[in-house]
């Protein structure tokens, strides 16, 4: 039973991680090289979720996914009603909630290595999508480890949004933190003292390593 | 080696706009052969020039090399497309690749999708000097094996033409002084044009065949280096270094003396040393202060060179100084040189265009092995 949470709660985070590398990635770039004049009001709306409280961000989440939201549509088409109470809404809530973890050090690394190595490349014949990958993704590797481990780590500690737009289905949407508290509330001491501990654990590996990890790319890149 | 059927391959360039508060407004045309140096201060435009024939900045105009439209009116083909090889006032390799890596990276896009390979990966690395270099990171490079590793990279991109914006500029003297020979070679044995950004007068004098003179963003004068070098009304007569280059070809040597002859149109000069073999070529640089005027040949004098020529102008400068400049030959008909005489000498000499004159070379410097026939390449 303890597992259960456990396996959701890796599950997400892997997924969110994976979405937002792919769909972070190009937003980052757009952020770090436009010279759009509007381009900060969209940095400033990736990252609203670092000062919204998480049952603002999960509030205005669940109006979108449930059913009278476009989440409802959405849903219709494959005969849903919601997407609110679903792990599909919990990946979308997590998405939009981690992205700022992922894109601002993608993007940091994208602006520090400046022009210059996109123009030598360029004179070397490589196309712009040639660049960005054999160039500019391979230079920003740090940002994306990153960006990576902390919207790992982030998913897998959210609370507030979970709980307003996931509730706490088991199997489906009761992850590992809605379980801790779950397992307080009904005084199942053991339990709690488990899963905090685990997270306590994994947390503190998931930082050491990245440091360790960032100190030995740092030295060779 | 590349040949063209073209028997005068040009490259032709304009280009106009504005950049902030500066404004740029060149036009120049340049053999497609040997190597062009913009030359000119800081802040004249001379980078910007070069950044728009490889179609890294776009200003309105029109590029050409060898009838081929790089840019004119709405054609403007992307930096990737253009057959160029560009090296950076500082090296800017990639650093998350290797030596050997960063020499390919234009290579396999080039070679590697059907471009002729004029210029192999061991040639450049025996050309440069880079042999040992090839796998390490180029973080752990010297900054002049970084330049010289710049230089092989777009090589190895098998361009058409060559662009160089200052290369030497951030290194110190000492690395500048390891790298100008190869510069020197890659200027004998490629066929490969280049258009080189200086505002070093005594680089572009070891390096160039052929001349853009830039001041405020515009071309102030162009043409082959030697008839620019002996327009006493241009802005380069009037630095203190100011001289000619000649080419030069050994034609014999004095055992007993040490000393080594060399032929010029219309001249010969003896300099100390055992050069090169006979017949073979050599750039040499004559200083405007190390050439002093006689109208009778001197007698009892130390100074070795003197040469029957005769004045084909003069351009006072400051008042006190008259930059004169000699044709070498009874007739005149020889190589041009400057000369820098006061101005009381040119009047107590009673010196004037036309009159046959003896010049007095007291110092010429070698600058570099080149081939006497720069056409026949």
């Amino acid at each position: 039973m303890i597992w259960q949470p456990i396996l959701l709660t890796l599950e997400l985070a892997a997924l969110t991680t994976a979405i937002l590398l792919v769909v972070g990635t190009p937003v980052a770039w757009w952020l770090a090289r436009s010279g759009a004049w509007w381009k900060e009001a969209v940095a400033t709306v990736v990252a609203l979720p670092l000062v919204l409280p998480p049952t603002v961000l999960g509030f205005y989440l669940l109006m979108l996914l449930g059913p009278n939201g476009p989440g409802g549509w959405l849903a219709s088409l494959w005969g849903a009603r919601s997407l609110a109470f679903t792990f599909e809404g919990l990946v979308i809530g997590s998405v939009l909630y981690s992205m700022p973890f992922v894109v601002q050090p993608i993007r940091n690394a994208f602006e520090a290595f400046g022009n210059r190595p996109l123009e030598a490349a360029a004179t070397l014949r490589a196309s712009p999508l040639d660049t960005f990958f054999t160039v500019a993704v391979p230079l920003a590797r740090r940002g994306f480890l990153t960006g990576a481990v902390l919207g790992f780590a982030h998913t897998m500690g959210e609370f507030g949004v979970v709980l307003m737009i996931g509730g706490n289905i088991p199997g489906k949407t009761k992850v590992l933190s809605v379980a801790i508290f779950d397992y307080v509330e009904t005084l199942q001491w053991n339990e709690a003292h488990l899963l905090a501990g685990g997270m306590l654990v994994f947390s503190f590996t998931v930082i050491l390593a990245m440091m360790t990890l960032e100190k030995r790319v740092g030295r060779t890149g | 080696m590349m040949q063209t059927a073209h028997p005068e391959p040009r490259m032709e360039a304009r280009f106009q706009g504005r950049l902030g508060a500066f404004a740029l407004d060149v036009a120049f045309e340049a053999p497609a052969r040997g190597i062009t140096a913009l030359f000119g201060p800081s802040g004249c435009g001379k980078t910007t020039v070069l950044r728009c024939v490889a179609g890294l900045q776009r200003l309105d105009g029109r590029f050409a090399l060898d009838g081929d439209v790089w840019q004119d009116g709405s054609i403007f083909r992307p930096t990737h497309e253009r057959p160029i090889g560009y090296v950076f006032q500082e090296a800017s390799l990639f650093p998350h690749l290797s030596v050997r890596a960063n020499l390919l990276y234009g290579h396999r896009r080039t070679v590697g999708r059907g471009v002729v390979e004029t210029i192999r990966l061991d040639e450049v690395v025996e050309l440069l000097g880079i042999g040992r270099l090839l796998d390490r990171s180029p973080q752990h490079l010297s900054g002049g094996e970084r330049q010289r590793v710049a230089v092989g990279r777009a090589l190895l991109s098998q361009p058409r033409l060559l662009l160089m914006d200052e290369p030497l500029a951030a290194l110190d003297r000492f690395s500048k002084d390891e790298i100008l020979p190869y510069l020197e070679r890659l200027h004998e044995v490629l066929s490969v044009p280049a258009l080189y950004v200086s505002h070093d007068i005594a680089e572009v004098e070891r390096l160039a065949d052929h001349l853009v003179l830039l001041r405020d963003g515009r071309v102030v004068a162009a043409g082959p280096m030697q008839e620019l070098q002996a327009d006493p009304t241009l802005p380069i007569a009037r630095m203190p270094e100011a001289g000619v280059t000649l080419p030069a070809v050994v034609t014999g040597h004095d055992a007993a003396y040490g000393l080594t002859a060399l032929d010029l149109p219309g001249g010969r000069l003896l300099v100390p040393g055992h050069l090169s073999a006979a017949g073979t070529g050599r750039r040499v640089r004559i200083a405007a202060s190390d050439v002093s005027l006689a109208r009778q040949p001197p007698s009892g004098s130390t100074i070795l060179n003197v040469l029957p020529a005769r004045i084909v102008a003069a351009e006072l400068q400051d008042g006190v100084q008259v930059m004169v400049v000699v044709a070498l030959g009874e007739d005149g008909q020889g190589a041009r040189m400057l000369a820098r005489v006061t101005r009381k000498s040119w009047d107590a000499l009673g010196l004037a265009p036309g009159q046959p004159v003896f010049a007095q070379v007291k110092g010429v410097a070698l600058v570099q092995e080149a081939p006497t026939d720069r056409s026949g390449r």
